[in-house]
Formats: C-alpha cells, structure tokens, sequence
C-alpha cells in the first residue's frame, strides 16, 4: 500500500469532480449564537453527502460538536464555516457547543 | 467564569499531557530543554496561524482543509514518536546511566530531542488552535466579564500545573525504569494519534472504508466525561471507535513493538563480539 500515491489520486479526483459535486450538495444551515443553537432540530438528508454551513451570529467563540457524527468546528464570534458530511445513516445525533456545554441539539438524517 | 475555567483547563491538559510524556522521555539529553521551548513556541504560533486563518483553511480542499491539516499534523507526530521509541529502545540504557560510552548517543541525541520537540509543536498546534481561539474570544468581543476572562486564564495556569505534576511524577520515577515506562505511555499515544488521523481522513473522504462502529461504550465511559476526556488524551479513547480506527490503532502498536523488538536486537548483535 503507498499512502502518498493513494492521497494523489483521491485528491486529483477530488479536484475533478468537484464542480459538479459543489452544484448538487444540499446546503443545510445552522446558526450558533451564544449558548443557542438553531434550529433545535437540525434535520439533513440521510446516505447522501451535502453541507451543513455554521454560522456564529453570537459574541462569544463556539464549537459545534458530536461526538456519535466524530465532527467538530471551532469558529469565532461573526464567522461562519462548513462541515461536508459524506454520507451518515438515517438517525437522530446528539450535537452540542463544546463552548457552551448548556447548548445542545438534535441533528436527524431522513 | 467556572465554565471559562473548565473549558480553557481541558484543553491546555490534552496538549499538556502528551508534553510532560515527552519531557520524561527525553531525560539525560543535554540541551533538550531549548529544543522543548523550540517546540511550545513553534506549536503556540502555529496554533495562532491556524486560529487567525480558521475560515480560509476550512474552505481549503472543497471544505476539507481542517481535516487535511489535522490528519498531516497528527501523521508527523505518529511518525516521529514512532522513530523515538526505536530509537531509545538502542540507546534508552545508554542515556539511563548504565552504560558510560554514551558519546555517539548524546550526539545522536540532538536529533531525539529536535523529533520530540516537533511532537510537542505538533500538539500545541492541534490542540492550541481550539483554545487560542475561545481565549482570543473572550478577550476580543469586550462583552465577558473579568471574572469570565480569569476563570479562562486561571483554567490555563491549572492546566500547565498538573501537566507539570504529572511530569514530576513520570521524572520521580527511578532511571532503570522512567524509559520502559514512557516507551509503553508512547505506543499507546502514538496509536491513538495515529487513530484520530484515521478518522479526519476518513471525514476527508481519503479513506472510504471500514467507517462502521465496533462499540459503543459511552454508557460505560462517556469521551467528553473527565476520565473519558483524560483516556483519550493519554491512549486515545474514543467511546464509538469506527473499525478503521481500531485497525489503525492496533496496526500502530504492532508496528512499533515490531520496530523495537528489531531495534534492540540489532544492538545485542552490536555489543556481543566487541
């Protein structure tokens, strides 16, 4: 196995690939504001991929987190950035603000 | 402000840990200390890159930049703590005292200590960049307390205080032993280093297969709960490991084992006809 060629070639198909692929990705959005996730229920399709774009509207710094999804995202007060999911199964996920441990929601792939 | 306090200790112990390992490991090399700082300062400014230009390498690689930078991050610090154990486990008795001939090992032992310090750099940075920017955070928006802001920065001085009791505690250990003990605590972190890789590869897209869960034993451990957070730290716990995971992290530490039993070998051949 040569990782380094494997890298390559998975990176060169990315690039190929990927303006049709940045056209088709549903984008579901997400908005963070200090301690307060919205919407509560974050609902995304199931075994497909598509975007979940993050935006911290608050004041304070936040860390969308799940630990089921392995996913994390530090981002700064006004910014906003994005997650790609690949596929995740049909099912109801825990995420919450590593930040701001009150805050948690429901993500639930369809 | 006892929010601020946890969350900004948390995270200085996660990079704090595998740091006062490394300091125990690197005993009797003279001038390692400059190359520790070397690495604390180049970790602390890389993690303030990575912070400031959070937004652009997240979009980097079709929204895959962060993944990318923590998987190549983590694989440079497997790979140098991978040679570090093969490496002690020729010289490790030399550096303990036992032999007096430690000339060559000494000499050598500048490139021991310029690898570990990447490891420590590499830490700082994956780790740092979380907190350098809550940190930055609660001081930038002008809108948290003081004592939210000294709950933060009083979590970071108790975080670099118990990575240096759990350092003090590694070096108190007599020398016969301190370097067997820390090449076990660094085959377990190695692995689980190597495991978190996996796992942003696999977030990545780079790697496609093997992304099914073994186990869930978050009823048992919980990962964000505190033995939960200090496991994953020191062997890399995670309470739903995907079989990539798993193979990656056993596939680790038969490698390493490999590796210093062939290591140590090669020195027995060494040492006997002379």
């Amino acid at each position: 196995m040569i990782p380094a060629l494997h890298l390559a070639l998975v990176s060169a198909l990315l690039l190929a690939t990927a303006p049709a692929r940045a056209q088709d990705m549903p984008v579901i959005k997400v908005e963070m504001r200090d301690g307060v996730i919205l919407p509560a229920v974050i609902e995304v399709p199931a075994n497909t991929r598509f975007k979940l774009e993050i935006s911290n509207t608050g004041q304070s710094p936040v860390e969308f987190e799940s630990l089921e999804l392995k996913r994390e995202k530090a981002l700064a007060a006004g910014s906003t950035s994005a997650i790609i999911f690949r596929t995740i199964d049909p099912g109801t996920y825990e995420v919450f603000d590593d930040f701001h441990p009150e805050a948690k929601a429901k993500l639930v792939a369809k | 402000m006892i929010g601020a306090f946890v969350i900004a200790f948390r995270e200085v112990i996660e990079a704090g840990l595998i740091i006062s390992i490394v300091l125990a490991a690197t005993r009797g090399i003279p001038g390692r200390m400059r190359w520790v700082l070397l690495g604390v300062a180049g970790g602390l400014s890389g993690a303030a890159l990575v912070a400031l230009f959070a937004e652009r390498i997240s979009d980097a690689f079709e929204g895959n930049g962060q993944d990318l930078l923590n998987a190549a991050v983590l694989i440079l610090a497997v790979v140098m703590l991978v040679w570090h154990n093969t490496w002690m486990s020729r010289h490790g008795r030399e550096l303990a005292g036992e032999l007096r001939a430690a000339g060559e090992a000494i000499r050598n032992g500048q490139r021991e200590a310029a690898a570990l310090a990447i490891v420590v750099g590499a830490a700082i940075l994956r780790e740092g960049a979380e907190l350098v920017l809550f940190l930055y955070g609660l001081v930038a928006s002008g809108t948290s307390g003081a004592d939210i802001q000294f709950g933060a920065f009083a979590g970071v001085g108790a975080g670099v205080l118990l990575s240096a009791v759990s350092y003090l505690g590694l070096a108190s250990i007599p020398s016969r032993y301190v370097f067997s003990v820390t090449s076990a605590l660094i085959i377990f972190l190695a692995a689980g280093l190597a495991a978190q890789a996996a796992q942003f590869l696999a977030n990545a897209g780079v790697v496609e297969v093997l992304g099914q869960t073994v186990w869930n034993s978050s009823g048992l451990i919980a990962e964000n709960s505190w033995p939960g957070r200090v496991l994953h730290a020191l062997v890399g716990y995670t309470d739903r490991p995907t079989a990539l995971q798993l193979a990656v992290y056993i596939g680790t530490i038969a490698v390493m084992v490999g590796l210093m039993q062939w290591s140590a070998a090669d020195r027995r051949r060494a040492v006997r006809p002379a």
